[in-house]
């Protein structure tokens, strides 16, 4: 199977393509067909990725499974896994059939509805398998499109306003990196990501307009990619977009935003920011990892007085992102392994966290926290999956929340040892505002009226939430699933940075003597 | 001798002869009962025209002494122009049927406009460059002005006019300037005399009159102020066809004129071609924002988008030309599409230009709105669609001719019209269905253009059907 990738990556378009040219009327045969072939569809791409899974080989660092065929422009079309790539690809594809699940009750336009999202399964997976600079960017990008149509068709009462702020906040991130991208292909001559790696772009400072640049033309790449991953990321204080996004997308949109769409900025600071640009990164590392610590504790703070569910979780999110960016810039093995983990980790938390809003979202139509209370009363297993959760979210041992924020806090310690510290208390705030989130929802006594007929979680619901329970846990007693794959990779990354910023701190001392 | 020059220019007489003969005997049968017939034997013969040129065309040829170069820049253009024109031509005929406006003239002055136009792109003197010029605009005039007892499309004939001659005045008095300057109209003249850093004044303020003028021909800010009234004013088909090929043709004498005569002096209209194009391109972002009229939006994009083909003429490489056709192909393409979808908008058989009315436009006819949302993601350059490669040629050859700061700029612009472009996704997707709509249906023929454009802008990533090798070797007879 040469093509293995391809075909995981266009199988969901290939479905998308089906429903729109095939599939005719809009009654209830017809929905209920639309949804059977995501359901198809999104599952295959999931099996057939496992040969990615089986077929990997953690020890090589090199990308595996390589494709390459000539484009336009001198471009390639050129796929490939490697130990930082392919756990996300496995997360895209594990999490997009739980989410066609999670959207069996949707009854408007569902042939459009799941359209939207097998693209959107095949735009994902295309953005952490290129291996050509344009053909990440065209994946990256395209991604817009179908979860622009998402929040705006389907969405909240807010939904227009969300929809443009997340489109324009992204795209404008990402142009910016557009133009870096024709400055390397420029520089370098090629947009193969793999020689763009072994690539070394220039440092020596030089001034604009009076203003000197330290690092040069790679602090300038450095801060082009910034803005589009801190923008996706989302990084304090850009992440405005998010808790609009959040809230007003549908639980299934909450649950990919969140459980992917936000992982592409951190796979794109690996890919991109610290190895190719390592100078440059160097020079803003103190910058990024304050701008971490902030976003830990702020959002942490403004999760607390929040109203709304969704918009608590995703202000969760942005905190736990936090944690990512400072594991990947403190540029060490713990570190990025730990940022990877947690990437994972998130994946599976915070989309459980959407999903558990979603269901009682589905049963009362409103978000309000204020309008729950006592629900352990009428629904246990609930009360029980969402405690699971919030504890994961909160960082327990024994769940893979607490991997990942552990080898990111370790990892900073030894980097920036106050940076640590003011990250840390995030981790009481986060058990501070989840933990208050679970007993104004969930515990105490059912008091309000509207809730006395609630039911449980139906059997559908279960089934959607197993998987995610299972792999919260495993990973969390067992994190050398993940870190056994990301490891080498990681190692092999950690010391290219090394060795570069040695080479650049070598050839400074020779200039300067 | 004569005769060798005359077969360099055949397709142009062909044409020409063929409009001038169709005129005669239209006017001593049936008149205007004909014009259908005549709408479909023009596209006929200029769609294969254009395939002629393609195949047959080779080599440089020069003809009378030097006033035509017919290379294979020219012969580029030439397609791109005769393609469009046929294209909308054929768009137009149940349009400009129904409501009493197809007049056998019609198509005999888009024929004669497409002369011109081919003059234009393979001018090699400022009098043949001119000659073209005027024959373009004069048929341009006309047609804009073709729905007589229309208040609005009489303005915009008028103003067009007007504004018109003006912009022939600069245009004139630069090349005036130029001959006196360089003691030739030949452009092959010309650029003996201009040679980098040695370009005398009086020849400067001639380059600055001619850019002046055909950056009128472009509507680059800051002469765009024709186009929307223009635009807003015309009947659409004609709308359609002002934003297509004309915008060819200028674009192409601009680069004829700036590399053939001034090839030795790119930068001293480097700047200029720079600033031109970067206030068009904010001009064309900003001001969109604000529009209902679907027409005016459509003036508006067209300025943004003359903004980033100008950024390809900027750079003042090969790879800038190179760009720069490839946009105009990508654009014109992209425009027939929209404008057979703005042809079908209508309600109760009266066109509609209000994007309000598209309400809910993807309940209705799901097909068609997602063509429409192809297109428009491609008009704002989004990936993976045809027009994100456009901007990323432009951008490429701007970085690479050291221009960066204006790459960055074009780049802000385009997301500050993106907005404008989502804004009509949103009426189409995300609206109420409260308000009345436009009706449904429509004409196979625009269907099908539609449908055919849209796929064009997804299915053309795979190799842009050999349009890049295509321009990639255009570009090289133009820049040496």
């Amino acid at each position: 199977m040469d093509n293995l990738l391809s075909i995981v990556t266009f199988v969901p378009a290939l479905a998308a393509l089906i429903l729109a040219v095939f599939l005719r009327g809009d009654d209830e045969a017809a929905n209920r067909n639309a949804k059977w072939v995501a359901m198809f569809a999104t599952s295959a791409t999931f099996l057939v990725s496992l040969f990615i899974l089986s077929g990997f080989n953690p020890q090589d660092t090199g990308f595996q499974f390589v494709e390459e065929r000539e484009w336009l422009l001198g471009l390639q079309y050129k796929m490939g896994v490697d130990g930082i790539s392919v756990l996300f690809v496995m997360l895209t594809t594990f999490m997009m059939p739980l989410v066609i699940a999670a959207s069996w009750n949707v009854t408007d336009r569902v042939k459009e509805y799941m359209i939207a999202f097998l693209m959107l399964e095949t735009l994902m997976l295309g953005v952490f398998m290129a291996l050509d600079l344009v053909l990440f960017y065209l994946f990256f990008e395209a991604g817009l499109i179908p979860m622009f149509l998402i929040i705006g068709i389907w969405g909240g009462a807010n939904r227009i306003y969300a929809s443009f702020k997340f489109f324009l906040y992204t795209f404008l991130g990402s142009v910016l990196m557009l133009v870096a991208m024709v400055g390397m292909f420029a520089d370098a001559g090629t947009t193969d990501i793999e020689l763009l790696l072994r690539h070394e772009f220039a440092y020596a400072d030089f001034s604009i307009l009076g203003i000197q640049i330290v690092g040069g033309m790679q602090t300038l790449l450095f801060l082009a990619f910034f803005a589009s991953f801190a923008v996706k990321m989302p990084m304090w204080p850009v992440h405005t977009w998010l808790p609009d996004a959040h809230v007003q997308a549908p639980t299934a949109g909450s649950v990919v935003l969140a459980a992917i769409l936000l992982k592409m900025g951190g796979y794109g600071f690996l890919r991109f920011s610290l190895p190719m640009f390592p100078v440059g990164a160097e020079v803003l590392t103190p910058l990024v990892l304050w701008m971490s610590a902030i976003a830990i504790v702020y959002t942490s703070l403004v999760a607390l007085v929040q109203e709304d569910m969704k918009k608590l979780i995703a202000y969760s999110s942005v905190a736990h992102m936090g944690f990512v960016t400072m594991g990947i810039f403190a540029a060490n093995q713990q570190g990025v392994d730990g940022a990877i983990f947690q990437m994972i980790s998130h994946g599976f938390i915070s989309g459980a966290l959407f999903l558990c809003v979603g269901v009682i979202y589905d049963r009362m139509h409103t978000r309000d926290i204020d309008a729950y209370g006592g629900l352990v009363n009428r629904m246990p297993a609930y009360a029980l999956i969402f405690m699971l959760f919030t504890m994961a979210n909160v960082g327990l041992p024994g769940t893979s929340g607490f991997v990942g924020e552990f080898l990111t806090l370790m990892a900073v310690f030894q980097v920036n040892t106050w940076v640590a510290a003011v990250a840390t208390t995030g981790v009481i705030f986060s058990a501070a505002y989840a933990l208050w989130l679970y007993r104004r929802v969930v515990m105490g006594d059912l008091i309000k009226e509207s809730l006395r007929s609630i039911s449980d979680m139906t059997r559908r619901e279960k089934w959607i939430f197993a998987p995610l329970v299972t792999m919260t846990l495993l990973l969390g007693v067992y994190p050398a699933l993940v870190l056994d794959i990301t490891g080498p990779a990681v190692a092999a990354l950690v010391a290219n940075y090394d060795t570069a910023l040695a080479a650049a701190e070598a050839a400074s001392q020779i200039a300067s003597n | 001798m004569i005769s060798a020059d005359l077969t360099v220019v055949l397709p142009e007489i062909a044409l020409a002869v063929y409009a001038m003969l169709a005129l005669i005997v239209a006017v001593y049968t049936y008149k205007d009962a004909t014009a259908s017939l005549l709408v479909l034997i023009t596209a006929g013969l200029m769609v294969t025209l254009g395939a002629w040129i393609m195949v047959h065309g080779e080599g440089t040829n020069v003809a009378f002494g030097g006033m035509i170069v017919e290379d294979g820049f020219a012969r580029f253009a030439k397609v791109t122009i005769l393609f469009s024109a046929a294209a909308i031509l054929v768009m137009s005929e149940g349009y400009m049927r129904s409501r009493d406006l197809l007049r056998f003239e019609y198509p005999l002055l888009v024929a004669l406009a497409a002369v011109g136009m081919m003059v234009m792109v393979s001018a090699g003197d400022l009098m043949a460059l001119y000659m073209g010029l005027e024959l373009q605009s004069l048929a341009l005039y006309v047609v804009a002005s073709l729905r007589r007892d229309s208040v609005k499309s009489t303005e915009a004939g008028l103003k067009y006019f007007v504004l018109g001659a003006l912009s022939s005045g600069l245009l004139l008095y630069g090349a005036s300037l130029v001959y006196g300057y360089a003691g030739t109209t030949l452009f092959s003249g010309i650029i003996e005399t201009a040679q980098h850093g040695d370009v005398s004044l009086g020849l400067l303020f001639g380059l600055v009159f001619l850019i002046a003028g055909m950056g009128f021909k472009v509507s680059a800010v800051p002469f765009h102020m024709w186009t929307p009234d223009v635009y807003e004013g015309a009947p659409t088909p004609i709308t359609a066809f002002f934003a297509t090929a004309p915008k060819v043709a200028a674009m192409g004498l601009f680069a004829r004129v700036l590399h053939d005569a001034f090839g030795n002096a790119v930068s001293d209209w480097s700047q200029i071609v720079a600033l031109l194009s970067v206030c068009s391109m904010f001009l064309g972002a900003v001001a969109a924002i604000g529009q209902t009229n679907i027409k005016r939006l459509m003036a508006f994009s067209s300025i943004a988008h003359m903004g980033y083909a100008l950024m390809g003429l900027a750079a003042g490489t090969v790879l800038g030309v190179q760009a720069m056709l490839i946009y105009m192909a990508i654009y014109v393409t992209m425009n027939v599409g929209t404008f057979a979808f703005i042809l079908m908008m209508e309600r109760d058989g009266q066109p509609v230009t209000d994007i309000r009315a598209l309400n809910m436009y993807s309940k209705k006819e799901p097909g068609k709105a997602l063509a429409m949302l192809v297109l428009l993601f491609s008009l704002a350059g989004v990936p993976p669609m045809l027009g994100f490669f456009g901007k990323f040629y432009v951008l490429r050859a701007a970085y690479e001719g050291g221009l960066a700061w204006l790459a960055i700029a074009g780049v802000v612009a385009s997301v500050i019209g993106a907005y404008y472009y989502l804004r009509i996704v949103f009426f189409m997707y995300f609206g109420d269905e409260s308000e009345e709509g436009i009706d449904q249906g429509g004409s196979p023929v625009l269907w099908g253009f539609l449908m055919a454009s849209a796929a064009i802008m997804v299915l053309g990533i795979a190799n842009m059907f050999g349009v890049e090798a295509a321009a990639a070797a255009a570009a090289a007879t133009l820049v040496n």
